[in-house]
């Protein structure tokens, strides 16, 4: 059995502005941010889930880490049932499902020293001494390769790659089971970016941990994901193995992705496939297929309803001519 | 090597770009460019001083008349001069600045304390809670501050505390507003966030991590308050609705002065006058420097 | 063929608290007419204070401290201000990081594009209007009618990018600045932006400059490269050379730093971080963090040395293993 199970994921958010003058019979109009995402990881397993701005890949982490309800949909994360835990009990689970943000000076308190920041899960979560604290926080603090001398420093004293860092250390400090990564090194610069990268996968490895990666780099995700999601206004478009959605990507949009990245060698060229138009705003329901207006090989078909299909063992693609 | 070993060799290098500034170098530095501002910040020091010693400081008692010495100009026995009844002007100028001081100051602590409650918690949980709160705040605004003193003192009767309970109130909408819409800025931050991700219950987000932020620019409006709060004050006592004589106070002492304007006994109105004015502008002038010096650092880290 | 802009041991130092800062250190370099050259670094390398020096926009405390900067003939450094203006946003021309907020937010982009060209082009108001509208249909926005008429906040990023590039082409300048033109904009947008900008700078002829901390964009994109690290000129080549043989350690090391779609290979970050640029010594500002750096380099900086089909690359190491000739 796989140890985190999504089934059926929705997260719709009211429209803003709609609220009181609006006829009381009609239904308030929402955003259909996450619309039925399913997806399984493997214990010790890293899940990519990628996509453009907007496509809700943050509004699932957040929805998978509880700090979004779910409007619907189960999420199990090993033998904890997390959609349905609120108050105490949800706030005790939180000790094995942990975070790390995108913006790295962002997510810490500008008025917290490392210290404390790092020790805060451990005085949330566990009956450590003063101590006791202080140990874990250096012995977690040379996991994730900074020097205990940064213990006393407040963020904006620190690199980006050390804020990072110190981000991962509190995410890790209670030595959860899974973390979910949103987009950790998209603001870092390049030689950082490696150097995080390469720690995150060293730490999975030796922590066993589990690892839900969110990011628009595919490069990154193709490093680190042994298995990848991609998601499209709400919905997931396509999911399979690492490589065998690099070599041999299906859905239109997937392609459309892969063919947009630049990569650093003048001699290969993406294939030459585009979408037109840009991202419909995520307020107009569509039927049918998601893509279809900008997809170059809609045709009427696609005005029907996609149903995701197996296409080769664990290869799963929503489109019609897959 | 692992990576992790090889990050900490590495580490070095990271600390040649941000070796971690001594922040009161920063300020000494800044100061040396603003003498008006380090000037001001001299006077509040010695305000503080002279309110703290004033019985030693005293060349006089403030309250004891000399008969012998009524309406003396400025001399060397008495460097401000004496007023109807022989009082010692200095003396009572340094004894009013114990209670003025301390008035304003616990006003503003008073007011800080219930606008950070109550703005913090309208902030942070907003609904209806927010909505009551705001037009409570609004209700407080619709009279000018100074409207609203006098009718408090006017209702409850001008003791001390009283004095210092409309001080407050008229402050108190200003820090709710401020903290209400720091908090509203700070609880989308991804720190805030973060705290809730890591298990924090609501109360400790809110408390121990959002509040704190919301601090800074409530530094900058409590400093520029406690001026007002001198002014205030002396207008309520100027206008006989603040502190009764005869204890000295700055207003009261004006108020006395001013009718000896016409008969040529200029320096009963003149040197406590002196003393709203140098108060109230220090004040004012050390609000406004941390408001300099607070805003790049907080808005701009990025 | 000369070239169009003449960059010559160009210095520039910014006066902090903490010292001299020394953000660009005597870069050398040019730009052709009709060719996309890449500037690429990690941040702190000084790439978008050369822009803003080429502009000659560096404000105090910073200062062009010294080294030549010509255009189409004339010294830039030397010329006053009135002139420069003339030139500025007419000859030359920028496009900025962040296009959302530096569009005017209370006017309809529309009549922003407008306002250039009545400005620097003496058109009318229904000239400006039609011209301006062709503008934005240069740059591939559809329906340029409707979108004309229509405020920032209304546009997504990526046509807020074309946008800021139809202003910056209404001029016809001979040369382009883009600032990181697609950070910030998703892979599939940023792609069009830079197929947009490689187009445009064919049909027109100009010479763009792109700064950028991506490789990819760069091979991509560019047809030359400038590597450029904490401030120094490490290299410059042809797109095709550099990637096929980079010979500063710096730029192999860059190479080797990023994950790649196309190929399964072993991330090696770069050692260390980018130096302080306060109050610095003399030698290569990459010798802690290169691995093949001699007792030379801390010395004394490497000079720019020439090598095959016109590239420069400014390393001992190189220069005395004589892989250059």
């Amino acid at each position: 059995m796989s140890f985190v199970s999504v089934r059926g994921l929705d997260k719709h958010f009211p429209v803003r502005g709609a609220g009181w003058l609006s006829r009381r019979n009609r239904p308030a109009p929402v955003v259909r941010a996450v619309d039925g995402i399913s997806f399984d990881i493997d214990r010790g397993r890293t899940l990519g889930l990628v996509g453009e701005s907007g496509c809700g890949k943050s509004t699932v982490a957040r929805c998978v880490t509880r700090l979004l309800a779910p409007s619907a949909g189960t999420i199990r994360i090993g033998d904890k049932q997390l959609d349905r835990l609120e108050g105490e009990p949800l706030r005790a689970a939180r000790r094995d499902v942990q975070m790390v943000f995108q913006d790295p000076l962002a997510a810490l308190n500008p008025r917290m020293s490392v210290e404390r920041a790092v020790s805060e899960p451990l005085r949330l979560h566990t009956t450590l001494s003063p101590a006791e604290q202080r140990e874990r926080v250096r012995e977690i603090l040379t996991e994730v390769g900074l020097r205990t001398d940064v213990m006393g420093r407040y963020p904006h004293e620190l690199s980006g790659g050390q804020r990072q860092r110190v981000n991962i250390a509190r995410a890790l400090a209670c030595a959860p089971s899974f973390v979910v990564l949103d987009e950790p090194t998209s603001a870092l610069d390049v030689s950082l970016r490696a150097r995080v990268i390469l720690m995150l996968e060293e730490l999975r490895e030796r922590l066993g941990l589990t690892y839900l990666f969110i990011s628009h780099d595919l490069a990154t995700v193709k490093y680190l994901a042994q298995r990848v999601v991609v998601m499209y206004l709400g919905t997931v478009v396509e999911e399979a193995d690492t490589d065998e959605l690099f070599a041999h990507p299906r859905h239109p949009y997937t392609r459309a992705l892969l063919a947009a990245v630049p990569v650093p060698d003048p001699k290969v060229r993406g294939e030459p496939f585009v979408l037109s138009g840009e991202i419909p705003s995520p307020l107009e329901r569509h039927e049918g297929c998601p893509l279809r207006s900008r997809c170059p090989m809609a045709s009427a078909i696609c005005a029907q309803p996609v149903v995701p299909r197996e296409v080769s063992p664990g290869h799963v693609v929503a489109c019609h001519f897959a | 090597m692992s990576v992790v070993a090889q990050d900490v060799a590495d580490d070095r290098d990271d600390d040649a770009i941000v070796a971690p500034t001594a922040r009161w170098r920063r300020a000494a530095r800044w100061l040396r460019r603003n003498p008006v501002s380090a000037a001001a910040i001299v006077v509040i020091g010695l305000l503080v001083f002279i309110a703290v010693f004033a019985p030693v400081l005293e060349p006089y008692k403030p309250d004891v008349p000399d008969p012998m010495a009524v309406l003396k100009p400025p001399s060397w026995a008495h460097p401000l001069g004496t007023d109807g009844f022989g009082r010692d002007v200095l003396s009572r100028i340094i004894d009013a600045t114990t209670l003025d001081l301390s008035i304003a100051l616990a006003a503003t602590l008073v007011a800080l304390s219930i606008g950070m409650v109550v703005g913090a918690l309208s902030g942070y949980r907003g609904g209806w809670v927010d909505l009551i709160v705001l037009r409570l705040v609004d209700v407080l605004m619709a009279f000018p501050a100074f409207v609203l003193a006098m009718g408090i003192t006017a209702a409850l009767g001008n003791s001390i505390a009283n004095v210092a309970i409309a001080l407050s109130m008229t402050q108190l909408p200003a820090y709710i507003r401020l903290v209400r819409g720091e908090m509203l800025r700070v609880r989308t931050l991804e720190y805030a966030e973060a705290a809730v991700s890591i298990g924090n219950p609501s109360w400790r987000v809110a408390l121990v991590h959002l509040l704190p932020n919301c601090l800074p620019p409530l530094t900058v409006q409590a400093t520029l308050a406690m001026g007002y709060a001198v002014l205030t004050m002396a207008s309520l006592s100027f206008i006989g609705l603040g502190i009764a004589p005869p204890q000295s106070e700055w207003g009261s002492m004006t108020a006395d002065g001013a009718t000896y304007m016409s008969t040529g006994e200029w320096w009963l109105f003149v040197f406590p006058g002196v003393a709203i004015v140098v108060t109230v502008l220090a004040f004012n002038l050390v609000g406004d420097a941390l408001r300099d010096l607070l805003d790049p650092r907080l808005r701009g880290t990025r | 063929m000369s070239a169009l802009l003449e960059v010559e041991d160009l210095s520039v130092e910014f006066a902090t608290d903490d010292g001299m800062v020394s953000a660009v250190d005597g870069v050398t370099l040019s730009a052709k007419a009709g060719e996309i050259l890449g500037i690429v670094g990690e941040s702190g390398s000084g790439k978008s204070v050369l822009i803003s020096a080429i502009l000659r926009l560096v404000r105090p405390p910073g200062r062009i401290v010294s080294g030549r900067l010509r255009f189409e003939g004339n010294d830039l450094l030397a010329l006053p201000e009135a002139e420069l203006e003339a030139i500025r946003g007419a000859r030359i021309a920028l496009v900025p990081q962040t296009p959302r907020t530096s569009l005017n937010p209370l006017m309809t982009v529309g009549r922003q594009v407008e306002r250039l060209l009545r400005l620097h082009r003496g058109m009318d108001k229904r000239a400006a209007r039609e011209a301006a509208i062709a503008m934005l249909e240069r740059v591939r926005i559809p329906d340029p009618k409707r979108r004309a008429g229509q405020y920032a906040h209304e546009l997504s990023g990526g046509m807020c990018q074309r946008v800021m590039i139809a202003m910056a082409l209404a001029t016809e300048p001979r040369l382009l600045l883009a600032d990181e033109p697609t950070t910030g904009l998703d892979v599939s947008i940023g792609a069009r932006i830079l197929e947009l900008l490689r187009q445009l700078g064919e049909e027109s002829g100009a010479a763009i400059i792109l700064v950028t901390h991506d490789l990819g964009v760069v091979a991509q994109t560019c047809h030359r490269v400038a590597v450029m690290h904490a401030g120094q000129l490490s290299e410059l080549a042809g797109v095709d050379e550099l990637f096929e043989r980079p010979l500063h350690p710096y730029t192999r090391a860059l190479v080797r730093s990023i994950p790649r779609i196309d190929q399964q290979i072993a991330l090696q970050p770069i050692a260390g971080a980018v130096p302080s640029l306060v109050n610095v010594r003399s030698g290569c500002r990459y010798v802690r963090r290169c691995p093949d750096a001699l007792a030379a380099c801390r010395r004394q900086r490497p000079p720019l040395i020439a090598a095959a089909n016109g590239r420069r690359v400014a390393c001992h190491a190189v220069e005395q293993s004589n892989v250059v000739r």
